[in-house]
Formats: C-alpha cells, structure tokens, sequence
C-alpha cells in the first residue's frame, strides 16, 4: 500500500520536520503521501509536493485544523487511514499529541520517536533518556510511529507530487483552541539550527541569560537552556532542551553553566561536536565534549564574543 | 468530582541505567524505583483541586507488580484518598494501560484524569491520549496550567512554539508538564495516615484486558558512547579550535 505523513508546519511554511518524517516513510511502506491539515495553507501543501519521494500530498484546508487541535486531527486522520498501511507524525508537540489517539481507535500499539528503520515493522528507539536502545517489532497491521527527526536527513525538494483535496472530517466538538503565547526570536529555530547555544542554572538570572545573545546572534546560533533555567523563569519552557523538553542534534552545541545531567545529555548528545564552559572541572558534562573550558562563564563568554568579532563574525 | 491520577512505578530518575550483557533489557536489580516524576505532578494537581474545592475524591490507579502498591501509598501519603491496585508482572504497554484504566472510568466516573505526560522509563508519551481516545473524551496534554470552570476546564499547554490554551468539555484527560506545580513531600503524619487508606486489589482479568505486549522487543543494546575530548586553557583557545575544525 503507501504511507502517510502528517505535516508539520504553521499554515505559512512547510516544517523541516516533515521531510526528515517523508525520508522515514519511505523506508517503512512507499509510496508516500503527505497530509496537510490546516487552514490557508496552500503554500504548505505546494512546499509538500516539492518533496523528493512524495506521490500525493493531501490537504484539508479547513479553519478546523488550523492549529492542530488533537480531537478533530484524530477524526481526519481515522478517515484516510483506510488507505495506509502506516502512518507518520514528527515526534513534535503536534505528532505527540494527536497521533496515539489515532493508534488506540486503530486497536494497534503507537511506535514513539524511531531513530531507524530497520525493516518495514522493525524499528530502533531510545528508551530510558536515551541510556538504553530498544529494536522492537511491530505487529501485522498498521503501523502507527513517530518520528525523532534528528535522526533522519531531511528529503529534497526536487519533486513535483499531485495536490489533491481531502474532506475534512466531523468536528467532535469537545475541544477547541483559545489562545496562544509564542516565543518570537529572529534566531533560526532551536530544532533545526545549525549551531545551538545553550544556558543553564550557571546563568543565575532571566537577565544574566541575554549575556548570550550577542554571540548567538554572531553565530547565527539557536538559543537552548536547560530544565534548571527554565523552571527558574530565565527563559521561556519552549527553550528546554532534553528527555522531556526538544531533541537537537546540531554541528556545534555550546553547552554553558549546564551541569550535563542525562536528562539534558538525552537532548543533546547526538550533536556532531560538543563544547562545555563551566566553572566546575568535576562537571559531567564534561565527559561528553569534545572540548572544555573550566571557567567562569561571566569571563568567559565576553572574551568569547571579543575573539569573534575580532575574527569578523 | 472525582480525579483519577494514574501513577506508574519507575526507575528512579537519579539511577544511570544499565543496558543487561544479553541485549534483553535493562538491569533492574536492586535498582531504587519511585513514582514516575510527571505523576508525582498529577498528584500534586489533583491534591489542590480538592483543596480548592474543585474536586471531592482523589483515587489514585496504578498498574504493575506487587512493589507498584508502594507507589500507591506514596501518592496516598501525599493525600490522595485511596488506591486501585491492578497486579500485572512484566512489561505492560501505553495501550494495555488505556483500555484498563478506560474500564476503570467507566466504573468510577470520575470528571478529570490527569496522567503524567511521560513515563520517563519507555518514553512512550501515549498513554493519556489513548485513553481519551478510547473513552472519546477531549484531552489537554503537556498541562502548564489548569483552569476547571463549569463543566469545562481551560488547559494551558507547553507546546513546541511556546504556550497554547485549548478549552475541553468535562469530563477530560489531562496529561501533567514539568512547570505545572512543584509537588509536595509527604508528612510522617500523613505517611502514617496513608497506612489505614484503602487499596483495591484488581487484575487485568477482571477488566477483561490482554495484557500480552504486542511490540516484540527483540534487542535492547547500549546507545553510541561519546568520550571526553579535550579542555581547553582559555576563551581564545577555544574559538581558534572551533574554527580550526570548521565548526564555526
Ligand atoms: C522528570 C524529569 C525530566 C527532566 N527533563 C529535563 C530536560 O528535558 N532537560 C534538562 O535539561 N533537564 C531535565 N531534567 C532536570 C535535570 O535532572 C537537571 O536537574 C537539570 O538538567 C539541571 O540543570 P542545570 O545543569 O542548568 O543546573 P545544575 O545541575 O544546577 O548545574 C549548574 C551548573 O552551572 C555551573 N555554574 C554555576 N555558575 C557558573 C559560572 N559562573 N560559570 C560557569 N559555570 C557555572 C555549575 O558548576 C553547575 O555545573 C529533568 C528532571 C526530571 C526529574
Ligand atoms: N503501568 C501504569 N500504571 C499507572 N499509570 C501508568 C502506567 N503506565 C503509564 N501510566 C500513566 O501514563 C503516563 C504516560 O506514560 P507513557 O505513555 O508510558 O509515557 C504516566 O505518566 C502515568 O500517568
């Protein structure tokens, strides 16, 4: 039969996690369609249908969807399933919260963030922050997973798929959407930027943080804090970055005043080099950086920032 | 209202888990177990809804081995009013969990559900949300803030963007995140008191649930190991280093 992805996107633009889902798809059941629910999101779907390796992109553009609402996703993604031998979601916010409802009405067990495909019903995923790694077998019948996109290359756009309309489904009309408070940054997005600064409890205050943001923004860098920072008000929850919080896996991870706890590390050690700046040389974090600095992060991030404009950043 | 909060027993989160030699699971062994962290919030919250006067009966459910009734006497000593204990040995997956819990709904009633978002030991995240699924009821998960209102809760959620608020018909579930409230500890007082509570003792034969897993675990093996690189003497070190190695 086919799979089917779930977009990820905001009505305006397509996510990156979407076509690092598609690349997942194709390896459990080709070929792939994509579904967009949302509202106005025209140029999602014509984003979608660029996707190398996607056949159909379906897309419900009704005012329903517009913010992902779990209750009406279920009731959409119930009627196309029929058609699928497995379903798709990004391991995001979205995917987590509309997708198992979709697999308890299925009557089959969810598969949650799979970091590989092994065979069409076998896959990896971590478990226990990431300490251990579970290669579990899924029964016959549908498969219902989602995807931990760092672990995926992204698919290309240089494909040209059918756009078709899809109905929307009843609404159940128990739930629906009030409001939202989101964090506005020019900084790339913490899930998928190259380069990610993160802050912890080291940090001491919501105003100490921005002490940060020059070099963030001299490296084109997403910043990222820990639970600690979060909890304590610094920064906003949608910075966390670990177990619990966002999985980020990007060329540089500048880890400072973190005291690496596997919570955190499970956020964050698939990153290709790891830096840490704390005071304390006994630090776990220090265990898994590539490089270390035992310093004072009131030191070192000025001198830090003075080298980098120095060298033209 | 009733609250029902499903509290599951855990791998304490301070242990650093080991994978078995034999790839067939991690070594629980004499390992210190607790009550999944994100439960402890559910407690916590369904705990002030009573004191608030939103809630009449706090009745806390946990499924597992025989120690999961010590979980149960924990979120009893922090004031819930009593326990179910369903005696399952063994892995029990997110889905077996629903449809137990869904027949426990369907006997208690309660008007809220609150879960944790995680349980931090299989990461599923999927519990709660297949349990609204199967009961048909709304959900607010990644719960930052709950407002009950008349017959209506609004639900304050963490999502990826920052904040969201969806408003649900009662009776709902609710899925608990970290910054929902700080729970508090038991008092010996009350940890005494906790010993008179009564638990239900119930097995998934009388709930009519298979609670055979339906994911075939066939290895479980350790993740890649990242070693200590090297530490470096000053800022200035440390930049020439990252853009030696193209990094930056
Ligand atoms: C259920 C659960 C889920 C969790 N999920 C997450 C998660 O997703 N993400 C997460 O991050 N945590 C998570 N945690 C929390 C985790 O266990 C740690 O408590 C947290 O990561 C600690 O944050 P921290 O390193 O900022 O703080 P601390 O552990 O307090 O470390 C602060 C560090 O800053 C250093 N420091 C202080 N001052 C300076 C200075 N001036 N210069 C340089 N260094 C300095 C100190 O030496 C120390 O190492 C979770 C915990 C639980 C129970
Ligand atoms: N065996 C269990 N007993 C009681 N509650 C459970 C059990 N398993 C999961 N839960 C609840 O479901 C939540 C999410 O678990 P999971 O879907 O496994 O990540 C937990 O935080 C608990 O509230």
């Amino acid at each position: 039969m086919a799979s089917l992805v779930v977009a990820e996107h905001d009505n305006k633009s397509l996510k990156e996690a979407t076509a690092k889902t598609v690349t997942a798809a194709a390896q459990v059941s080709a070929p792939v369609h994509v579904l967009v629910a949302g509202s106005d999101c025209g140029a999602v779907a014509e984003a979608a249908s660029k996707l190398a390796g996607v056949e159909k992109v379906l897309v419900a553009d009704d005012p329903l969807y517009a913010k992902m609402v779990a209750e009406p996703m279920e009731a959409l993604i119930l009627s196309l399933a029929p058609n699928y031998d497995a379903i798709l979601a990004p391991a995001t916010t979205n995917g987590k919260n509309y997708l198992p409802r979709v697999a308890a009405r299925l009557d089959v067990p969810q598969v949650s963030e799979i970091i590989k495909v092994v065979g069409p019903d076998t896959f990896e995923r971590p478990i226990y922050a990431g300490n251990a790694i579970a290669t579990v077998q899924a029964p016959a019948g549908k498969k219902i997973i989602t995807v931990r996109t760092t672990a995926f290359k992204a698919a290309e756009s240089t494909g040209n798929a059918a756009i078709e309309k899809a109905t929307a489904a009843n609404d159940p009309g128990a739930s629906h959407f009030v409001g939202e408070e989101l964090s506005r940054s020019e900084r790339p997005e913490l899930a998928s930027a190259k380069t990610v600064i993160s802050g912890g409890r080291g940090l001491g205050s919501a105003e100490n943080f921005r002490i940060l943001e020059k070099i963030a923004d001299q490296l084109h860098a997403a910043l990222g804090a820990s639970r600690a920072a979060v909890d304590a008000g610094y920064v906003p929850n949608d910075y966390q970055v670990g177990q619990t919080g966002k999985v980020v896996a990007p060329e540089l991870y500048i880890a400072v005043g973190i005291s690496g706890a596997i919570q955190h590390l499970a956020g964050m050690k698939d990153s290709k080099t790891i830096v840490a700046i704390n005071k304390d040389e006994d630090a776990p974090i220090f265990q898994i950086a590539d490089y270390g600095l035992v310093a004072d992060l009131f030191q070192a991030i000025p001198e830090i920032e003075a080298e980098l404009t120095r060298l033209g950043y | 209202m009733k609250v029902l909060v499903p509290v599951k027993r855990v791998i304490d989160f301070n242990v650093k888990v080991r994978v078995k030699a034999d790839g067939s699971g991690v070594d629980l062994a004499n390992v210190k177990m607790s009550m999944n962290p994100f439960d402890e919030i559910a407690v916590e919250e369904a705990l002030r809804l009573r004191e608030k006067g939103k809630a009449n009966e706090v009745v806390a459910v946990s499924i597992g081995p025989q120690q999961a009734s010590e979980t149960i006497r924990t979120a009893l000593a922090m004031g819930a009013d009593r326990g179910i204990h369903v005696k399952v040995d063994g892995e029990i997956e997110p889905l077996a969990v629903a449809k137990i819990l869904k027949t426990i709904c369907e006997v208690e009633q309660p008007g809220l559900v609150i879960l944790g978002k995680q349980a931090i030991d299989d990461d599923s995240n999927q519990t709660g949300q297949m349990l609204a699924a199967l009961l048909g009821w709304p959900q607010g998960t990644f719960a930052h803030k709950l407002e009950i209102g008349d017959g209506k809760a609004n639900v304050e959620r963490e999502i990826d963007g920052g904040l969201q608020t969806v408003e649900v018909k009662l009776p709902a579930i609710v899925t608990t995140d970290l910054r929902l409230n700080e729970p508090r500890y038991a008092s010996l007082p009350n940890i005494m008191k906790a010993k008179k509570k009564p638990i239900d003792q119930k097995t998934p034969a009388e709930y009519g649930v298979d609670v055979t897993p339906r994911l075939k675990v066939l290895k479980v093996s350790e993740p890649g190991k990242r070693t200590a690189g090297v530490k470096l003497k000053t800022a200035t070190e440390l930049v020439g280093k990252l853009k030696e190695i193209g990094a930056i």
